[in-house]
């Protein structure tokens, strides 16, 4: 076997020696177009239109442009094949890509033009890099000849882009662009998944060539997705997990860009671990199963961050120790012994010194991991987890979501849309206080059901979020929780949801202030309130604008009625929701503390 | 503790990957300094050699980041003593100010110095060895008037290493099969795992 595929990878690699970079495709299924027998001319912009086709894209999010144009102009033939949605801003198109890819597990794919096209798309690429999320960009580029001469809308966009990609490449040849699109898909979508920009010069839009047909990148010689896993870490981590007492596991979004959902909750289950989740891992297993203890980091659950200081082993599966979830590092689960599991070496004792360091997908360790654990039952240290929860809804939760007060809160409103979706929908929200109430209280049954900008903490991510959410996900209710600041940093996406009327519930929580900023100027600068106090528009009237429909609550008596309709809608609805203006996110880990200070109330801080 | 490590980088021969690298350094504020890139003995090859003043722990860390850049074919860094490192350099100095002191052709000869270039006006010297030699003849050549003088980057080879033949082909050996699994041991962990 290994004789004939050493052959085949001969004959493949001979036939791709002009080709850029020595990556290897396989054939695919033939076009209707083209029969990759018969060679047939076509122009570097219809390649690269069957090279999404041959992808499996349906959906591109976009904006054109001069230098995109000749794209543009062949996808009108392609219309039958290939959905185009017109955005109102290429941030909007690239976090739409994110919000597809984020619930589909596919690649999100973005047109943009040059200069200030491609500039645009910059705040969603960092953020698409650090949540490692699969987005395919192309942006058009001047023609090859006036590449370095300042010509109109020029700008050095790979150049721009090398920090916040997985990979970037220009094309000034057609022919190039069959087999670099491969390659930009395999590197998208495998390993530690990421952004890559396709930068493609208009000559090599129009440029006619002979075309042999698209087949697909499996091996690229520079890149290995993922390792051969090592059987002695696994049998070392193994040993340590059954000696352990006070086992505790905390997971990332890897188990869920590893497809390792189920694999993830036999691995639990089998060792009746108590498990917390990142931001980004949420959903992974469902919020309410019996071994989930909730949310870690900053705004995370008390429980899980006290505990990170009592555990004698943490095994941290697919996550990668942002300072949000570590708080101080020299305060962080210093007595623990440290299991890793990443796909991605460089994640390996960055911040965290490992014990024993199990690279792999975890879709293939953790089985492997599983066989070799002991069952028990850990039921003293489960009911020390319970006890926090006891405390935490006591002090927190309870209050939070059944108010005394007048005016509403986040968390009400949290809650009764949990009554109402029991847990089906998928949440996108964008960032601040709504953030993380939104992600401290809403109850998910299914993995890729939570949406949020994680490591970047990009505000106005959520509306655009939520429309590719819904192409990602469209018999899914999807549902955009957002600030009144964040909110008014993308709203011009509302003209995207009327024109291709997408079926999404924006619910904005205003508190009238940039309310995380402002509860930290209230907490650590003495309610010294600089510029935080922010003016909204008539959001109603804005979506009337726009031919949405919506409507404004500020009575607690018309919440949940509201909401019950609005989510039986099969239209967009926009919903303002007036809360209380200074309420306060607890739970809090203060910035600069370990995370067993955590605090849950401003007297304790 | 902070000590030199040379770090061997072997690269796809692509544009913009010299950024590429070197934005792993400018962002953690690491100065690099002194810097080789040059086709390696595999065709298609590049081959970086970058110094820098780091702590291990560092070192490795980033050895780790550039080795993720999709390019990026493999890693080493090493201390001075794992390897064998030169560095060549090239001094000019006026040609009346040798020729009438015998003295420092005797002095340059001691040291390995070559003269490649002896012009009416002007002699230009070559040394090539570590870093102490080159300074030497630097103070060697001083007092004399050295006019110009101009070092190259560090070159070094890894003791240890076998050359980059074999670790290529073995990149390259990836079976193509329908399915991505590379594991070995996936397809018989019962076997593996009963020990
Ligand atoms: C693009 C961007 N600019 C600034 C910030 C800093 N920031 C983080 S949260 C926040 C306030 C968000 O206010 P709002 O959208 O009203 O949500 P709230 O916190 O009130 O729920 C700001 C300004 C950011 N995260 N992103």
């Amino acid at each position: 076997m290994h004789q004939a595929g050493i052959l085949k990878i001969n004959s493949v690699y001979k036939q791709f020696k002009r080709s850029i970079n020595h990556s290897m495709t396989a054939n695919t299924s033939p076009n209707i177009d083209i029969k990759p027998t018969a060679t047939k001319q076509v122009t570097g912009s219809q390649a690269l239109l069957d090279a999404l086709i041959q992808e499996g894209v349906k959906t591109i999010f976009g904006y054109p442009g001069g230098a995109i144009m000749p794209v543009y102009d062949a996808l009108y033939d392609y219309n039958d094949r290939l959905e185009h949605i017109l955005v109102r801003h290429e941030q909007g198109a690239i976090h739409a890509a994110q919000g597809f890819a984020r619930v589909s597990g596919k690649t999100g794919v973005v047109f943009a033009t040059s200069g200030p096209g491609a500039t645009n798309l910059v705040t969603g690429l960092a953020d698409a890099m650090i949540d490692s999320t699969p987005v395919v960009c192309i942006t058009g580029q001047v023609f090859a000849h006036l590449l370095g001469t300042d010509a109109f809308q020029e700008t050095d966009v790979i150049n721009i882009t090398t920090p916040v990609t997985k990979w970037s490449y220009q094309v000034t040849n057609a022919e190039e662009i069959p087999h670099v699109l491969a390659k930009a898909f395999y590197i998208a979508s495998t390993g530690r998944p990421g952004p890559v920009v396709i930068d493609i010069t208009k000559n090599a839009q129009l440029q006619l060539f002979d075309y042999e047909g698209y087949q697909k990148c499996f091996h690229i010689r520079s890149y290995k997705p993922k390792p051969e896993v090592r059987p002695t870490y696994i049998a070392e981590a193994a040993a340590i997990i059954n000696e352990t007492k006070r086992p505790f596991v905390i997971f990332g979004q890897g188990v869920i860009l590893g497809n390792a959902e189920k694999e993830f909750q036999a691995f639990v289950e089998k060792g009746n671990f108590p498990a917390a989740w990142t931001i980004l891992g949420m959903g992974a297993i469902p919020t309410d199963h019996e071994l989930a203890v909730g949310m870690l980091g900053m705004h995370g659950n008390y429980g899980p961050n006290l505990l990170t200081n009592e555990c004698d082993v943490l095994i941290a599966v697919g996550m990668r120790f942002d300072d949000r979830v570590t708080g101080r590092l020299d305060k962080y689960a210093k007595q623990a012994k440290i299991i890793h599991l990443d796909i991605d070496p460089a994640e390996i004792d960055k911040k965290v010194k490992s014990t024993v360091s199990v690279w792999g997908d975890c879709k293939e360790t953790l089985p492997l991991l599983t066989k070799l654990i002991e069952k028990n039952d850990n039921k003293d240290w489960l009911q020390k987890f319970a006890d926090c929860t006891i405390k935490e809804t006591e002090k927190v939760i309870f209050p939070e979501q059944n108010p005394e007060s007048e005016t509403l809160t986040m968390a009400e409103v949290l809650k009764c849309i949990n009554e109402i979706t029991k847990g089906d929908a998928i949440i996108v929200s964008d960032v601040g206080q709504h953030q993380m109430v939104a992600c401290r209280y809403a109850k998910l049954n299914n993995t890729r059901s939570n949406v949020t900008s994680g490591g970047l903490g990009t505000m106005g991510f959520a509306l655009p979020a939520a429309i590719g959410a819904k192409y990602g996900a469209p018999d899914r209710q999807v549902i955009a929780i957002i600030g009144d600041g964040g909110f008014q940093m993308t709203l011009q996406e509302l003209g995207t949801i009327m024109q291709a009327n997408v079926n999404v519930k924006i619910i904005i929580l205003n508190n009238q202030f940039l309310g995380m900023v402002r509860q930290w100027q209230e907490l650590f600068h003495q309610n010294r309130y600089s510029f935080v106090n922010i003016k909204s528009p008539d959001y109603i009237k804005l979506a009337a604008a726009y031919n949405i429909e919506a409507k404004k609550v500020d009575q607690r008596a018309e919440l949940k009625s509201t909401l019950e309709d609005i989510l039986s809608h099969e239209n967009p609805f926009l919903l303002e929701v007036m809360v209380g203006k200074e309420n306060n996110v607890f739970p809090m880990v203060p910035q600069g503390r370990g995370v067993s200070e955590i605090i849950l109330s401003k007297e304790e801080l | 503790m902070k000590q030199e490590y040379t770090i061997t980088v072997y690269t796809e021969n692509q544009i913009g990957l010299i950024n590429k690298l070197a934005i792993i350094f400018t962002r953690r504020k690491i100065n690099i300094e002194s810097l080789n890139t040059s086709p390696s003995e595999v065709e298609g090859i590049h081959r970086f050699t970058i110094v820098i003043n780091e702590t291990e722990d560092v070192v490795r860390k980033l050895s780790r980041q550039i080795e993720k850049l999709l390019d990026v074919l493999k890693v080493d860094f090493n201390t001075d003593d794992e390897i064998i490192w030169q560095e060549m350099a090239l001094y000019k100095v006026a040609a009346d100010v040798i020729t009438e002191k015998v003295k420092v052709e005797r002095l340059l000869r001691e040291q390995g110095a070559r003269a490649v270039v002896i012009r009416k006006d002007f002699i230009i010297f070559e040394c090539t060895g570590q870093r102490e030699e080159i300074n030497n003849l630097i103070k060697t050549l001083e007092p004399y008037g050295l006019l110009e003088f101009v070092r190259s980057a560090r070159i070094a080879i890894i003791k240890k290493s076998d050359g980059f033949h074999n670790k290529v082909k073995e990149f390259e050996y990836r079976v193509p099969s329908e399915a991505l699994v590379e594991n070995e041991f996936l397809d018989k962990n019962e076997g593996v795992f009963s020990m």
